[in-house]
């Protein structure tokens, strides 16, 4: 499998460190929601398909990835950096409040 | 008569002869046979036992497909099982031996498994070895009982118990095109990629490329097949962008077109050149791919059908054209396809009798009479073959009348002599690859076939693993898919050679198998009968992957090559569908066996990279014993001459707690933290408060993970405003790394905070002990180092003999210390200007054990207590959680379970005994050491102390703050350790903290 890193190019998935499932959002750090934490901590998505996941570049340039991969076919449909696309996305929640 | 070498034909080299033994027994053949042609041509039919009957077997095919003639091959004491003897080249001094029998092959005490018949049908080991429910064998103890014996009678080869001492290579590779397969279809498609430019690699897994036509009686381009094969070899290997690759077995098709390929690269050299590998795994990233892997022919299904001197009509055909060995004197063709009759035609010209041509058709090809008339052979359709005779080597078949669409048999039984049965149940295309890269393969109702499925990687396939069998249609589709695989455009075919067309009907009967009385084996190798397959299925088992794993039908070394299609199609009439809807399994990799040496290539042995501290041959040079901590080596002990381990740790801390030590700490993790919100970071990761820190100070701070438990600890200095130095355990480093670019990737994108690694960049020695300012003094510039200018946990830079360091007050031994850092190049320098400055005051450098003894005597925690189970308030630590600010793990920290009663806390335990105690121990309140139950913990670290006199250690104990003061047992029943202990208060040794004060 082949992960197109922004940084450095296509590379060998042996480069890259999984790091989990990716959508998961962190309850607000002084909730006290034993759900919320319970769900964020332990819970994890395990679909046959589409998965949004992070792939640290650990053997690269370091810099976590969300990697858009469909699961069955191995079939990578987007790469970006973690960084951005959790700069969109808290700038999007911003003022909507708190997923549920 | 049998087989035997004819006077002419074939590519071997006549000129020369080759030694070589079976079973013990001297052959000679000649450069360019294998072992079973090689075998043939000297009158063997006999190769080897069967798996469960231990039935005798022959040789069936010439090719990779091969399930019988399976032979160990010796080289010294190192075996290797479960070679095809048709993909084995012999060499002067090859030693083989045949497999699955004893005594001898002739002669073989597990043939009588073949009168219990029954007993062995499909899903035996799990009927017959379910024991009586009570008793002595009860439950699956029959089957524990019987395995062994099974184990010996059952199975193939033995691997061997000897380190293999041959060299195994690993190559990366990329190419524009990979084609796999250089039969006449993969030779167009390498010419055509390559006359594009494109870097082009051939691989095929024979000796020589050509495949068919290295066989078949066609003329390609004006010219014998062959002579064609040879301009082609000519014009590609003159090429600098074509590398071609015999003796390459494609195995495996990964993701994004990666290919892995496996190269035997001397096993056919009596002595390979110096430094040449055995094998070489290739691993290819191609830009695409041409699959030219061609069909393999099936045999059909009949009672017998596993007589030596029964075997595939286009092997027989090629051991003639290859290798100039004639399989039989007197054949039978038994077929239900025209391409049959050619493999007989060829055999006749070979000088064979070819007496019958037994065909289940009711009428046949006009062109196949034709051939059928050129052999002098009489023609019977609409028969069929019912069974064999003879015992090792086939002597006659028995054939009857046979309706190709009932299946019914009828009429009357009619023997013909034979000492060869050529057999053809049509082919199957060598879909393997294109199914590990590809959807489901489509079941081709015409050709009887299931044909490659849609790529979902970028492969092109040509020839006929496509279903197209004949050779001018290999030539085209694979001139077209060397132009498409190369991106070039769409044009004109022009300069496809012209080949013969044989004008024969490609597509066969639809007959798998002739349903008579006896055995008639479906899977050769695993000795799966189609009464097998039909019992599979009345028990139940309806999915063809179940029907697979149930009578083990394909899953053995062969892959079920021969056999996939007919044991579906056979399982398919028992369901009563079409084989379509029964289904196929799909391939995996490998396509065939693969060494494990290939795999392992060098990397075996000692493969971690090992870390060294700057002072590491410091340390051996004056005798310390190295320790592996992680991928580091550290100092265990200084040891001097005559001491034990015990005596010179003990040594190493009293010198400490009496005067002054030095440690190297090279090894703690080392992570700059910088940038404006490097301080609100440090809030968040540890459990206490960071931001309130002085610049020139450090603090001890303590991690917890998401889920609340413990995680990490060490010192963090601020070094300025937006600067930080943090400390993690040696073995956390690289964690702890990662885990904090995680926090700032994903759920801190907005702090402006910048990490760098510098465990590497700095040397760090420890100076401890009473008189430890005083060597500071001696030899610190550049700085003072009294109590006033550096406090405890207070932070000075300074230079020690002109080297700039680093120096913070804080200590692990719980004595006046101090860390000294200088970058890592000048760590030996510094250190030993410390060891020179403190030999007045009489230094000892120290190890890990006395440091762990010096920090157990404070109580100190590390990853033994800090194990991933543990609260900060089980190693009581709840001082250092904030409760003015959320950190990673506070939420979690105190949910049920992990707070209150019953949770292990951490105590100090002194032996009573006075004799050690060890780790792993479990702490028991019985007093009798023969039941030793009810564990309410365990040890976690130990030492002999010093400064207390006493055998000491941490362990975690249910509730163990309430329990100091107590008495229990250490009970160590592996190690034969029981004992009285106290239960005391983590803190040994001064618990007022006055020493550290200096």
């Amino acid at each position: 499998m082949l992960i197109t890193c922004p940084y450095c190019g296509p590379r060998d998935v042996s480069e890259f460190t999984y790091q989990g499932e990716a959508g998961r959002t962190r309850p607000d750090p002084a909730s006290t929601d034993r759900a919320a934490w319970d769900g964020y901590v332990y819970d994890r998505l395990n679909p046959a398909g589409e998965h949004s996941e992070y792939w640290q570049h650990s053997g690269g340039c370091r810099a976590h990835l969300l990697v858009k991969r469909n699961t069955l076919t191995h079939e990578i449909a987007s790469v970006a950096f973690a960084r951005e696309d959790q700069r969109i996305h808290s700038a999007g929640r911003r003022g909507k409040g708190a997923r549920p | 008569m049998s087989a035997r070498r004819i006077p002419d034909g074939g590519r071997v080299d006549r000129s020369r002869q080759v030694r070589f033994t079976f079973d013990g027994t001297s052959f000679s053949g000649h450069p360019g046979d294998t072992l079973a042609s090689a075998l043939l041509a000297n009158g063997v039919s006999l190769f080897g036992r069967s798996f469960k009957y231990h039935r005798p077997r022959g040789v069936m095919t010439a090719g990779i497909d091969e399930p019988n003639a399976l032979v160990t091959v010796l080289k010294g004491d190192v075996r290797e099982p479960n070679i095809p003897a048709t993909m084995l080249e012999i060499h002067d001094g090859l030693v083989a031996v045949s497999q699955n029998r004893y005594p001898s092959l002739a002669f073989d005490v597990g043939a009588v498994n073949g009168l219990a018949g029954k007993l062995f049908s499909a899903g035996f080991y799990y009927k017959t070895f379910m024991g009586p429910v009570i008793g002595p064998l009860k439950g699956t103890r029959f089957w524990m009982f019987s395995e062994w014996f099974i184990r010996r009678a059952a199975g193939l080869g033995r691997a061997g118990y000897a380190t293999d001492p041959v060299r195994y290579e690993k190559v990366n590779a990329f190419c524009d095109v990979l084609v796999v397969g250089a039969g006449p279809a993969g030779l167009m498609a390498a010419r055509a990629a390559a006359d594009e430019g494109r870097r082009v690699v051939l691989a095929d897994l024979h000796a020589r490329p050509g495949g068919s036509a290295n066989w078949s009686d066609d003329t390609i381009d004006g010219m014998a097949a062959t002579d064609w094969v040879e301009s082609m070899i000519a014009d590609l290997s003159g090429r600098d962008n074509v590398r071609m690759l015999p003796r390459t077995t494609v195995w495996g098709y990964y993701d994004d077109n990666t290919i892995a390929a496996l190269e035997r690269v001397t096993d056919h050299k009596a002595k390979p050149e110096t430094g040449e590998p055995r094998h070489r795994t290739w691993t290819f990233r191609a830009g695409s791919v041409v699959l030219a892997t061609g069909a393999l022919e099936r045999p059909l299904v009949f009672p017998g059908n596993d007589r030596p001197g029964v075997m595939l009509a286009a092997a027989a055909e090629r051991y003639a054209a290859e290798f100039g060995v004639l399989v039989g004197e007197r054949a039978v063709l038994f077929t239900n396809n025209d391409r049959a009759y050619r493999s007989a035609a060829a055999l006749a010209r070979a000088g064979a009798k070819i007496g019958t041509i037994v065909d289940v058709r009711d009428t046949v090809s006009a062109a196949a009479r034709r051939l059928a008339a050129e052999c002098g052979a009489e023609l019977l359709t609409g028969r069929s073959v019912v069974g064999t005779e003879g015992r090792r080597q086939l002597s006659g078949v028995t054939v009857r009348a046979f309706d190709a669409r009932s299946g019914a048999i009828s009429g009357d039984t009619r023997n013909l002599a034979a000492d060869c049965l050529l057999v053809s149940g049509g082919w199957s295309p060598a879909l393997h690859l294109a199914s590990q890269a590809g959807a489901r393969p489509r079941w081709d109702h015409a050709l009887q076939a299931f044909l490659p499925p849609e790529p979902t990687q970028n492969w092109v396939a040509a020839g006929a693993v496509t279903g197209a069998y004949s050779t001018a249609e290999a030539l085209r589709q694979g001139h077209e898919a060397g132009r498409r695989a190369a991106g070039a455009a769409e044009g004109e075919e022009t300069g496809l050679p012209l080949a013969s067309d044989d004008g024969l009907d490609p597509t066969p009967a639809p007959v798998f198998e002739i349903h008579a009385d006896g055995k008639a084996f479906v899977d050769h190798q695993h000795d799966v009968t189609a009464d097998d397959v039909r019992l599979a299925h009345r028990e139940g088992f309806v999915s063809v992957e179940h029907l697979k794993r149930y009578t083990t039908l394909g899953m053995a070394t062969d892959q079920g090559k021969t056999s996939n299609v007919p044991g579906m199609a056979i399982m398919a009439a028992a369901v009563g569908k079409p084989i379509d809807e029964v289904g196929t399994t799909r391939f995996r990799p490998p396509f065939a066996p693969v060494s494990l040496g290939s795999l392992a290539a060098e990397r075996h042995g000692h493969l971690k990279p090992e870390r060294l501290t700057p002072m590491h041959d410091w340390h051996v040079a004056n005798g310390a014993r190295m320790l592996p901590a992680g991928l580091w080596f550290r100092p265990q002990i200084y040891g001097l001459p005559g001491e034990t381990i015990e005596q010179a740790y003990v040594r190493e801390a009293k010198a400490v707690r009496d005067g002054v030590g030095i440690v190297d700490v090279s090894t703690l993790g080392k992570i700059a933290v910088q940038g404006p919100d490097a301080a609100e970071f440090l809030d968040r990761v540890y459990t206490n408060v960071f931001s309130t820190l002085a610049g020139g100070k450090a603090r001890y701070g303590l991690m917890l993970r998401e889920d609340g438990f413990a995680y990490d600890d060490g010192t963090t200095w601020r070094l300025g405003e937006t600067e930080f130095l943090m400390t993690t355990t040696t073995v956390n480093a690289g964690k702890v790394m990662q885990n904090l670019e995680y926090f700032l990737d994903v759920l801190w994108p907005d702090l402006k905070v910048h990490l760098t690694s510098v465990t590497d960049e700095w040397a760090g020695a420890a100076l401890s002990g009473p008189k430890a300012r005083k060597v500071l003094e001696a030899c610190v510039g550049g700085t003072a180092v009294d109590d006033a200018t550096l406090p405890f946990m207070g932070i000075v830079r300074g230079e020690i003999d002109g080297v700039p360091v680093t120096i913070c007050r804080l200590s692990f031994s719980g004595e006046l210390a101090y860390e000294v850092y200088c970058g890592a190049g000048h760590g030996t320098q510094v250190w030993e200007a410390l060891i020179e400055a403190g030999r007045p005051f009489g230094i000892v450098p120290y190890g890990l054990e006395a440091l762990g003894t010096l920090r157990i005597e404070k109580g100190h925690v590390t990853g033994a207590e800090i194990d991933g189970r543990t609260t900060a308030r089980d190693l009581h630590l709840d001082w250092m959680l904030s409760k003015k600010k959320p950190f990673i793990g506070s939420a979690m920290m105190d949910r049920e379970g992990m707070t209150g009663s019953r949770r292990l806390q951490l105590v100090g335990v002194v032996s009573l005994d006075g004799r050690p105690l060890n780790g792993g121990a479990h702490i028991v309140e019985s007093s009798n050491p023969a039941a030793p139950r009810d564990s309410i913990g365990h040890v976690t670290s130990v030492c002999y102390s010093p400064a207390l006199r006493k055998y000491i250690a941490l362990a975690l104990v249910e509730d163990g703050k309430a329990r100091r003061g107590t008495r229990a047992f250490v009970s160590d029943p592996l190690r034969g350790r029981f004992g009285p202990v106290e239960l005391v208060s983590h803190h040994f040794f001064d618990p007022e903290g006055k020493r550290l004060h200096g």
